[in-house]
Order: C-alpha cells, then structure tokens, then sequence
C-alpha cells in the first residue's frame, strides 16, 4: 500500500508542476493574475505531496519491506533504524527522489516569500523551477522508478511497479544492505549537504533566467539570488569538507582528496560559485562586471547538473559510480537544450547586461577581485577539461588518456599559490582606486610579522623552497587579517569611544559580510596549511609485525600488542580489531584500535585506520592483513600527516566565517 | 537601483587594452600549465588486448598506462610478509556500448573471466591488498609494463558492479609504491 501511496504521490506532483508551468505562462502571456495566483498555489504544493512520497519511502524501508527492489537492494533487517533512513540516498533511484524533494522544497519556499514586488519575475522563476522539477519527476517516474516491485510468474521473475497479470508478489527474506563503506556519520550527512548546495543553485539561476527574460537588467535578481547562492554554496562547501573527511576517516589510504571525476564535479560547481560570490562583490560596490556575475550563476548551474550527470551517468570512471545507466542520454539533452536557452538569452539581452562603468585601475579592490575571479575560473576550467580529457582524447586521438591527480596538482597549485596573494592584497585595497603607497602603510607590519612564516619552517630544519614560501603566504595571509581586525576594531573605539568588548561586537555586526569573508580567508589559509602538510611531509612505512614488535616512523613508534576477531552480531558484521600502542620521542601516548569490519549482508570488508590526531601531525594506522588462525603476526600501513588537523579546523572556521556572512542581519533596506 | 536606466545610458566606455592583454596573460599562464603538465601526467587508457598488442612493438616502454580488466580470482596471491600481491585480469572491451549489448558490466566481466582465449595480463602490486579484490570484480589499474612482460601497478582502483549501484562509492583506491 504504501508503495502505491508513494508512487501516487510522485505522479500527482508532476501533473502539479506541469499545470503550474502551463498556468505561469499564460497567466503571464494573458496578464492575468488569477492563473499565476494559480501556478504558484500549485508550486506551494509540490513540497508537501513530494513529503508524502519520501514518507511513504521511508516507510518502506523501516518495515524492511523487500519486496520493493530498492530496499532490498539498500537496506537489510540487520541495519539500525537511522542508517535504514539514510539509506533513502544510499542508491539511484532514491537519491533521484530525495533530490527532487529538495528541489520541490526550494520550489515552495520561492512560491510562500511575497509576491507583490517581483510579480514580473515570480511566473519566470516559477516556471524556471517547475520545469527542473518536472525533469527530475520524469526520471523518477519513467526511469528510475523507486517504487517497483518484484513479481513472479511461471515465466520467472518479473520487476514492475503495478501487479502484472497471473504474477504473484514475492518477498525476498533480506535486502542486500547498504554499502558499509557507507555506514560512517561522515556519509550520511554529506549527501543531504551536497545535495542541498547543488540543489540550492536553482533559485539564483532561475531569478537570472527570469531577469533576462524579462529585460530587467537592474540589480533586483542580484539582491534577490545573493543571499540564496551564498547559503548554497555553504551547503555545497559543508558537502565537500564531509566528503574529504569521510575519505580520510575510512577509506584508509591516507589522504582526503583524489581528483576523482565525482569529487571534480562537485568542485567545479563550488569554484565557480566563488567566482560569482566575488564578482557580486564588485557587481554591488562598484556595478561593473554585471554580465559576469549573471554568466557566472548560470554557469554554476549548468555545472551542478552536468555533475549530477556525471555521477549518474556512468560514464567516467570514478571511484564513485558506475551504474550504466540509461539515464544519461536523457540527461545530456537535458543539459544540451538548458544551455541552448540560455546561450540564447544571453546573445539577445547581452547588450542590455553590459555595465556603464569600466575598470580603471587594475590596482584597486575590483581590480585584484576580478583576477580572483579570473583564477577560479580558470581552475575550473582545467578540472573541466581534466574530467573529460578521455572522451576528448578518445574523439581526436581514438586513444583514452587520462590524467591523473599529479596533473590537477601541477595546475592547482600555483593558482593557489596567486590567490593566497590575491588575499594578501585585495582585502586592504581601496575600491576604484588604491595607491601603491597606502597599501604599503598598512602591509609592512603584517610582512614583518609573516616572515615568522618562513624563519619557523628553516629553524626547524625545513629546506623545500616550494613549501617554504606557501607556508610564508598562509602566514601573510593570517597576520594581514588579524591586523585588519584589530585596525577596524580600534578605529571603531575610538569614533564611538567604546569598550573593545563593545567594539567588537558592534564591528561584527555593522559589517556581516564582510568579516564572514575575512573568517572565510582565514579558514582558507588553515586549510592550506593541512594540505601543505600533507602534500610536501607525508611519510609512509609498513611491515608485518608479531605480537609485540614495534615499528617507526617519523618520532612515532608503534608496538602491536594483540589481534581480536569477534561477531557484532547487533550490526551482522565481523570485526578484527588490532590493539597498538603508540610512543612519541619515547613517550607512551596512548593506544590505537585500526580494525577491519567484515560485513556479511553485503560480504565487503571495510577498512577504518586508527588515528592519533594532534595539531603537529596524524599518527595514521591501518590494518593490513593478518595470520588468520595463529593471529601471531599482523600487517600494518602507517602514514604520518603532519598538520593535517589544520585542515578540519581550516573548515569549521571557513563555515563559521560563511554563516557569519549569511546569517540574516536586520532588515536592510535593500532586502 | 540607481542604475535602473543603465541600458539605455550612452555610449559604454571601452575596456582599455591592458586589461584585456593582462587577462589574456593570466589565461595564456593556466592553458600553458595545462599542457606542460600533460606530457609528464598523462596516461594511456588502454584495454588487456592492447596492452598486449602494443606491448610487442616496445610501444609502451616508459609509458604510464592505466589498464582495465577482470580479475581472475584464483590467481590472487598475496604475500603479506613482503606485501608483494600478484594476479592476473582478463580482457574485457572497453566500449560501453558493446558491454551493455552483452549484458551489463557484471556479465561481460564474467564472461571476460569464463573465457580462455581472452588475453589476459599478469599485475604485480606492492601494498595493502584492496577490499574489494575478488572474483569478477573489474580493476582499473595505473602503472607500467616490465620488461617481463608483467604489469607493475601503482594504483588500483576497484569495482564490483553486481553489488551496487548509483552514487555509493563501491570502490576503494589505494596508492602504493
């Protein structure tokens, strides 16, 4: 029964959007408000009949309703309560539906705001929304049903939704089980995230489409999307941080990055998002590089769906998928009548676009933000070209190469390297026009102060030139910022003749946006920090020990004491768990229990490192392999990541620094 | 919305040249860092049959492959004193098209496995041995052919296509050395 709820649900929700997009535009055409009061009563709609269609999912999957192909192939009766609720986005078919349920979800949040004010553009971004919505429904419906079943009849088994004539139903004893790489807190909130941040894109871009659409080139969209691009990109940012994590918490190899086509398709979206984040800057201030700013939202847009694409499709190799799936071809002309529309729009509006105002003076803010913006752009566009260099290889050459993450890297880093400068600079330039001699003013002492940056790594004995001058940047970066803040601060106090608590305070507030970007900067730089680390110092040693032999690496050694193999019968698995004790300069600090859990549902072992974590480094152990009757002698991998916690800490102040900027302020007058 | 008019206001200024050739520069930089990194990062994608086929000329002397397949799960030896782990991979095409003509990934890797006639390749590996190597599971490999005749990997990187499916990340990749 809920099968058939579920399915209902989803159907009924596409005749909705279908009949909202009919209704917006001839509302629109005929100017007649009673339709499009109509559409957007069926745009609130799609929301709620969409939440009955995840319920009735969910609901399958909590009652280990196997007869539903995907819960049998995404849950088991094993599985605890909460991963059988995670497992909504544990495989295609419900991925898809969750994705349209976010979808339909920034759908009615559009239709509840108000609608006097824009009432030119509402019915475009309606229409703009439904119609992406009615695309994922299609999918959903036609392509990758959730909701069909396993029947059989005397020819064998059958798999359909409805009840095929002389067919019974049948009901596999278990499900397959989620896959246990999976079974982590890093996987399953880093899906909801990175769904939300792609999701998210939608209202921005559809506010973009409407402007162009109806020639309103004033500033409106811009104020409208900013804040909705800003807290998708926080969504998305989130995603890419848990999803690194995740990699470094359990797929055991040590590192949290690489430069997987999936992992890429989620980067490309994010890179260009910082391009428009910034352009906007410039777009507000100084209302120039507008038809950069409206490029750039929709580019990310179309990069959030060429990446969903892309880890749906099958079509790359990747670590993370490779359903061949038949959805594909549908996506691609999809993709390909999307930017056939816009490319339109944009020919015929273009000169509408172009600002008045010119750059002047390449040193001024928006003349340092827009290399900025230049720079992630252009690294967008190599892990665009990287992503596909096979197919185009194969196209041109018949002969698939493909490039590696040595490549990304060579590419990455010095656009890194420029933005770390780009930092630096552009936060203490004056907009329209900065003076070599003022920015000097105020950048000798945080130089003086960087140069810490660069005295520390040689006085411990560090002599990679490459190393040294990122760590003088980070440096550069982080003195500059906390000069900025001090400078603000004490200007404030001394205006207002406050306390600095007071101070404080009031400069927090006064200026959200831009302080959340000077956290964000300082995150940035934490996080470069970590991946410096990682990147020039990572050490790596193995070997098979007996009980207590001991191993070294960097000023750690590690003495394996003993082995336990045992069922967890409550989570169906088989756990070996190494029990190692660890000693730094001599000093015992503490034990690690590396392990390897065998799951039987889904007969996979998984591999979860043990891991001493300090701000100095990582003390990374993974188990290997082991005797397995005599358990005498056990096989270890040991890497040691030195500064690689700054990374996580990088993050969280990155995504403080995000909320800061997007937490809504007091009604501006502008909002 | 001071600027609501904008659109119609007169004639726009003309960027100056400058900035145009400094952002051309800036472009020019990245397209060059794209390509000088090609030569040195690049590796051929190739199936067991060509490998084998090109292996013969000494085409691929010093080259960095990347080599798909089927394993073959009794040849799997794993050493885990030395962490020295062998085994061997049948040909499968590397057409997506003909796989999903001959059944899905999951077939024509079985079929790959069942086969006798299909080339097949020898892998040398030193590291941890990867989860997910089985029977039938198809293995991405990264690397370069000895002299042997044997492949040397560097990286592998596995799939088992018959346990799932959609986005979950079914394959493991590990950097050895």
């Amino acid at each position: 029964m809920a099968a058939e709820i579920g399915f209902g649900a989803l159907f009924l929700t596409l005749i909705f959007s279908v009949y909202g997009i009919v209704a917006a535009a001839y509302g629109q055409k005929n100017k007649s408000q009673v339709w499009i009061l109509s559409a957007r009563q069926a745009m609130i709609m799609v929301f709620p009949l969409l939440s009955v269609s995840i319920a009735a999912m969910l609901y399958l999957l909590v009652t280990n309703d196997f007869q539903v192909v995907y819960v049998a192939d995404v849950s088991s009766r094993s599985m605890p309560v909460y991963l059988k609720l995670t497992a909504l986005w544990g495989g295609q078919a419900g991925s898809l539906l969750f994705w349209s349920w976010l979808l339909a979800g920034f759908g009615s949040a559009v239709a509840l705001r108000k609608w006097d004010r824009d009432g030119d553009l509402l019915p475009w971004v309606a229409i703009v929304n439904l119609v992406t919505l009615a695309f994922f429904l299609v999918l959903n419906i036609f392509y990758e049903n959730p909701f069909v079943r396993y029947w059989q009849d005397a020819s064998g088994i059958l798999i359909s939704f409805g009840q095929p004539t002389g067919a019974l139903p049948i009901f596999p004893s278990d499900g397959a089980g989620l896959n246990p790489l999976l079974r982590h807190p890093g996987m399953i909130i880093h899906p909801p995230m990175q769904y939300l941040g792609f999701v998210g894109f939608i209202i921005p871009f559809s506010f973009a489409i409407a402007s162009l659409i109806t020639r309103r080139t004033d500033d409106r969209w811009i104020q409208i999307s900013r804040g909705w691009a800003l807290w998708a990109w926080l969504f998305l940012s989130l995603g890419l941080v848990l999803g690194a994590r995740w990699a470094y918490d359990v797929l055991g190899w040590g590192g949290y990055w690489g430069w997987d086509p999936v992992e890429n398709s989620s980067l490309m979206p994010w890179l260009t998002g910082t391009a428009y984040l910034h352009a906007v800057l410039i777009h507000e201030k100084r209302s120039m590089f507008k038809e950069w700013s409206m490029v750039l939202i929709i580019v990310t847009y179309l990069l959030v769906i060429y990446g969903t694409f892309i880890t749906r499709s099958g079509l790359l190799s990747s670590v993370h998928s490779f359903a061949q799936s038949k959805i594909g071809w549908v996506f691609l002309g999809f993709i390909a009548l999307t930017i056939l529309i816009t490319v339109v729009l944009l020919v015929f509006r273009w000169s509408g676009l172009r600002s008045r105002n010119v750059l002047e003076k390449a040193l001024s803010r928006e003349g340092l933000i827009i290399i900025s913006v230049v720079l992630f752009l252009g690294l967008a566009v190599a892990v665009f070209l990287g992503v596909l260099f096979p197919i185009l290889s194969d196209a041109f050459i018949h002969q698939k190469v493909t490039v590696g993450p040595p490549w990304y890297e060579r590419i990455a880093a010095p656009i890194m390297g420029g933005l770390l400068i780009l930092m630096v600079l552009a936060p203490l330039s004056a907009w329209s026009i900065a003076s070599f001699k003022h920015l000097g003013k105020l950048l000798w002492k945080p130089f003086l102060v960087s140069l810490v940056g660069i005295a520390l790594p040689l006085w411990v004995g560090m002599r990679r030139w490459p190393a040294l001058i990122a760590f003088w940047l980070v440096a550069f970066v982080l003195a500059v910022n906390l000069f900025e803040f001090v400078r603000r601060t004490r200007l404030r106090r001394r205006d207002d003749n406050e306390s600095w608590g007071q101070a404080l305070g009031r400069v927090l507030k006064r200026n959200q946006r831009s302080y959340g970007a000077m956290f964000v900067h300082i995150g940035v730089v934490l996080m470069a920090l970590g991946v410096i680390g990682i990147e020039f110092f990572q050490t790596e040693t193995q070997g098979t020990l007996a009980e207590g032999q001991s191993l070294s690496l960097a000023s750690y050694t590690m003495t394996y004491q003993k082995l336990d193999v045992f069922d967890d019968i409550s989570s169906a698995r088989n756990v070996a768990r190494a029990v190692v004790s660890v000693e730094k300069d001599g000093r015992v600090v503490g034990e690690l229990y590396p392990r390897r859990d065998f799951y039987y549902d889904s007969g996979q072992p998984v591999t979860i490192p043990g891991v001493r974590s300090t701000f100095a480094d990582d003390f990374y152990v993974v188990l290997v392999d082991w005797k397995e009757i005599t358990s005498e002698g056990a096989t270890f991998k040991v890497y040691n990541n030195p500064l690689v916690k700054w990374l996580w800490v990088g993050a969280w102040v990155f995504i403080g620094g995000v909320l800061i900027a997007t937490w809504p302020a007091k009604k501006r007058s502008a909002g | 919305m001071a600027d609501f008019q904008e659109s119609e206001s007169p004639k726009r200024p003309r960027t100056p040249m400058k900035f145009i050739i400094g952002g051309l520069a800036i472009v020019a930089g990245i397209v060059y860092l794209m390509v000088s990194s090609l030569g040195a990062t690049a590796q051929y994608f190739l199936t067991v049959d060509e490998v084998v086929a090109k292996e013969r000329t000494g085409e691929l002397d010093g080259r960095n492959i990347r080599v798909s397949g089927a394993v073959l799960g009794e040849t799997i030896n794993y050493d885990i004193d030395s962490l020295e782990l062998s085994f061997t991979i049948a040909n499968v095409p590397a057409d997506n098209q003909l796989i999903a003509e001959q059944g899905g990934l999951a077939q024509a890797l079985h079929d790959a496995v069942m086969d006798p006639n299909r080339s097949r390749l020898k892998i040398l590996y030193h590291g941890p041995i990867p989860d997910l190597l089985q029977n039938e599971a198809q293995a991405i490999l990264t690397g370069e052919m000895l002299p042997s005749g044997e492949f040397l990997a560097d990286e592998i990187l596995l799939k088992c296509p018959t346990k799932y499916e959609g986005e979950v990340p079914d394959q493991i990749s590990l950097e050895g050395n």
